[in-house]
């Protein structure tokens, strides 16, 4: 039984050959594949109706009629469709690799442009269109600075809240915080900008700014919270429940009271797992655009203050580079998107590691 | 018990003072735990060799910390009534001041002293590019998540998972720089060619200028969302039981009708649910299609020539010049985005619990 799990991974077993059907020579699979090709090319240059890309993908199409064809031919209809759908399923693997490889690609050729010491050390103050330099400076303050904020604000909360949902919550009203957790991880990012424009910018802010509204770094803080609460909440929540009870009952048969349990037991031991999650809650924050644009307004100087005056981020001086005008500008934007995504990836392969050594284990 | 070794309430890397200072009656057990035991006087009654059951206190450590978690889970709730509620509460003034109806009007001038908006054209648009780019991506990412769980060599699928699960977390404005800087040109060759072949076909047709169009938004959404759908089919895909797969096998089925009659059927809830939240995340974004979409405002079919808007692109656009009307304008058309997501949710939500309950159930 046990021999037989995973043999459908590594091929069908081998059997003997009376019992053998009938089966495509090897060879098979390249010829159709350069006959496909060779008719393809003859056709598209025969009619000049397209280039190679066209020859490709009409190659391809041929290709899987007359893998089929054949192997319905000579291993009967089972079979065919089988080599059909390995086909299809092998090439959608290749065809989302190209557009993915080309993203990579770019981001290096066109990133290492402009990623020099300049870049780090300046600002975009005072950088007119005619001017190659400028760098990012003002923007990484702003990121670290605001998503630094919003870890502060949120890591407390969503642990509670999850806290709550697996040692207290019971019956009708933990479910629905629950379900409202998982809803709230698919509120669109610039909704969470929305709603910190009316409620922090339009109606909180006037009363400590003279009455007038005003963008800042924490506004963008606030939005990047709302962003990050449902991902720490879900993944603490089941870190939480991966605690082994043996080890609460321990503490309980102990006289320990419940909240010493969560806070001296539960949680150090869930501790790698939280931590990952918050990893990658932060890197998910540090990729957002739209509330940073709706609610820190983006600007060109440095400004390590966050409660005042507009402040940029990476993503926002990416976007904003993009629509600028300047002939220096790509080059600007793609060095910063490679900034960016080396954060962010960073973080995302550091949090993974560190939830590979985990005790607990997914 | 009396052998149990000192610290043995440690056992759970709970740190060395885990018993201390806690504010029930001491009993026997406090003894086992060598800790330095707050010199409490054991008063009150019932203090024996095995002591009373603690009595539940009204104002104590347990009470106030139990009330924090119940304060920080209702926050959450708290925080998407404050969404809807400031939404609305700045879209309405708004909306007042709107002199055309907000459903059919095609454009988008909030800014004029008579302002004039309508969300019809930006609905549209978001349904539109996001529906393509699930058309797109849906069938690639089950080839994928199938290639991953039943295909690919066990240490080959491990990393590529693990390669899948970065590429979800690339922020959306360096997919939206791609697709504007490099994307757009073999999307705008390509557009040509379907223009002059198969441009009697309407979606296709028009006589350009083409690229910045709802087919290379919708492509890069597809390319963004397809990580996404990917890896949670992968686990979906990866959870049929083994002895379901085995017996399909056992019964002389070839591997696709293995997939087909096993694995499939087992996963289409977790695909589902997937496919909706990959829908979410597509209606939501913002920044990509910002830069990809050449900004109209009209209902056109027409896939390839410049043009098209959603919601939350057109948020990103306006915001800029936005005056007090215009802001609320925008607050109003996030508010309907609000609402679209928000259905799109709650059902892939409640399809995954429902799913939840039968597996937890048949294990």
């Amino acid at each position: 039984m046990t021999t037989t799990v995973t043999s459908h991974r590594g091929g069908p077993p081998a059997q003997p050959a009376t019992l053998r059907a009938r089966r495509l020579p090897w060879y098979a699979a390249p010829a159709v594949a350069v006959a496909a090709l060779l008719l393809a090319a003859a056709i598209v240059y025969g009619a000049d109706i397209g280039g190679p890309v066209l020859v490709v993908v009409l190659g391809g199409l041929f290709y899987l009629a007359g893998l089929f064809a054949a192997a319905n031919a000579v291993e009967g209809r089972r079979a065919a469709r089988n080599r059909t759908w390995s086909a299809l399923i092998h090439s959608a693997f290749v065809l989302a690799v190209l557009p993915l490889a080309s993203v990579v690609w770019t981001l290096f050729s066109k990133g290492l442009e402009r990623l020099d010491a300049n870049f780090f050390n300046t600002s975009m103050n005072n950088i007119g269109a005619r001017d190659p330099e400028g760098g990012a400076y003002h923007a990484i303050v702003g990121t670290l600075e605001q998503v630094g904020i919003a870890t502060l604000i949120t890591v407390p909360l969503g642990l509670l809240c999850a806290i709550y949902i697996v040692e207290y919550g019971r019956g009708r009203f933990a479910f629905a915080i629950r379900f409202f957790v998982d809803v709230m991880t698919g509120i669109p990012s610039i909704v969470t900008g929305l709603f910190v424009l009316a409620f922090w910018v339009l109606i909180v802010s006037p009363w400590f700014n003279g009455g007038r509204p005003g963008f800042s770094g924490f506004a963008a803080a606030l939005a990047l919270a709302v962003l990050m609460l449902p991902t720490i909440v879900r993944s603490t929540e089941e870190m939480l429940r991966l605690v082994p009870a043996p080890l609460r009952e321990g503490a309980y048969a102990l006289g320990v009271p419940k909240w010493k349990t969560i806070v001296r037991v539960v949680l150090p031991t869930a501790l790698p797992g939280i931590v990952t999650g918050v990893m990658l809650a932060i890197a998910r924050a540090a990729g957002e655009t739209a509330p940073v644009l709706l609610v820190a307004g983006g600007g060109a100087a440095i400004n390590f203050n966050p409660l005042e005056n507009n402040q940029s981020s990476l993503a926002l001086f990416v976007y904003q580079q993009a629509g600028d005008a300047s002939k220096y500008a790509p080059a600007r934007a793609w060095s910063a998107a490679l900034t960016l995504v080396a954060l962010v990836l960073i973080l995302t392969i550091a949090a993974k590691l560190l939830a590979r050594r985990n005790r607990l284990g997914r | 018990m009396g052998e149990t070794p000192p610290r043995s309430a440690d056992a759970g890397a709970g740190g060395p003072r885990v018993t201390s200072g806690h504010n029930w009656p001491a009993g026997a057990s406090a003894r086992v735990a060598e800790t330095p035991v707050s010199p409490r006087t054991p008063g009150g009654d019932g203090m024996g060799g095995g002591g009373a059951l603690p009595r539940r206190q009204a104002f104590g450590a347990e009470r106030a910390f139990r009330g924090l978690t119940l304060a920080a889970g209702a926050a959450v709730l708290v925080i998407i009534a404050a969404i809807a509620v400031f939404l609305i509460a700045k879209a309405v003034p708004a909306l007042r001041a709107n002199t055309e109806n907000f459903w059919t009007y095609e454009g988008w001038s909030p800014n004029d002293p008579q302002p004039k908006f309508g969300i019809g054209t930006l609905a549209f648009g978001t349904v539109l590019s996001s529906a393509l780019a699930l058309l797109m991506a849906v069938p690639v990412a089950l080839g994928i998540a199938l290639y991953l769980s039943h295909y690919a060599p066990r240490r080959l699928s491990t990393a590529l998972g693990f390669l899948i699960d970065l590429l979800a977390a690339v922020p959306s404005v360096v997919f939206g720089l791609w697709g504007r800087d490099v994307f757009s040109n073999p999307v705008r060759d390509s557009s040509a060619w379907l223009n002059e072949h198969f441009g009697w076909i309407p979606i296709f047709g028009g006589d350009g200028p083409f690229g910045k169009s709802i087919m290379l938004g919708s492509l890069v959404l597809a390319i963004m969302v397809l990580p996404i759908i990917t890896s949670l089919s992968r686990e979906v895909f990866l959870q049929t039981p083994t002895a379901n797969e085995e017996a399909a096998l056992a019964l002389g089925a070839t591997r696709w009708e293995m997939l087909r009659t096993a694995v499939l059927p087992y996963g289409r809830p977790g695909v589902i649910a997937a496919v909706m939240l990959g829908l979410g995340r597509a209606l939501g974004e913002t920044i990509a299609l910002a830069l990809t979409l050449g900004i109209t405002f009209g209902i056109s079919f027409n896939l390839i020539q410049n043009g098209g808007n959603t919601i939350a692109a057109n948020i990103a656009n306006a915001f800029g010049e936005a005056n007090d009307t215009g802001r609320g304008a925008l607050i109003a058309s996030g508010l309907v985005l609000f609402t679209i997501t928000l259905i799109v949710n709650i059902t892939a939500r409640a399809i995954i619990y429902r799913r939840r309950e039968f597996t937890e159930s048949a294990a």
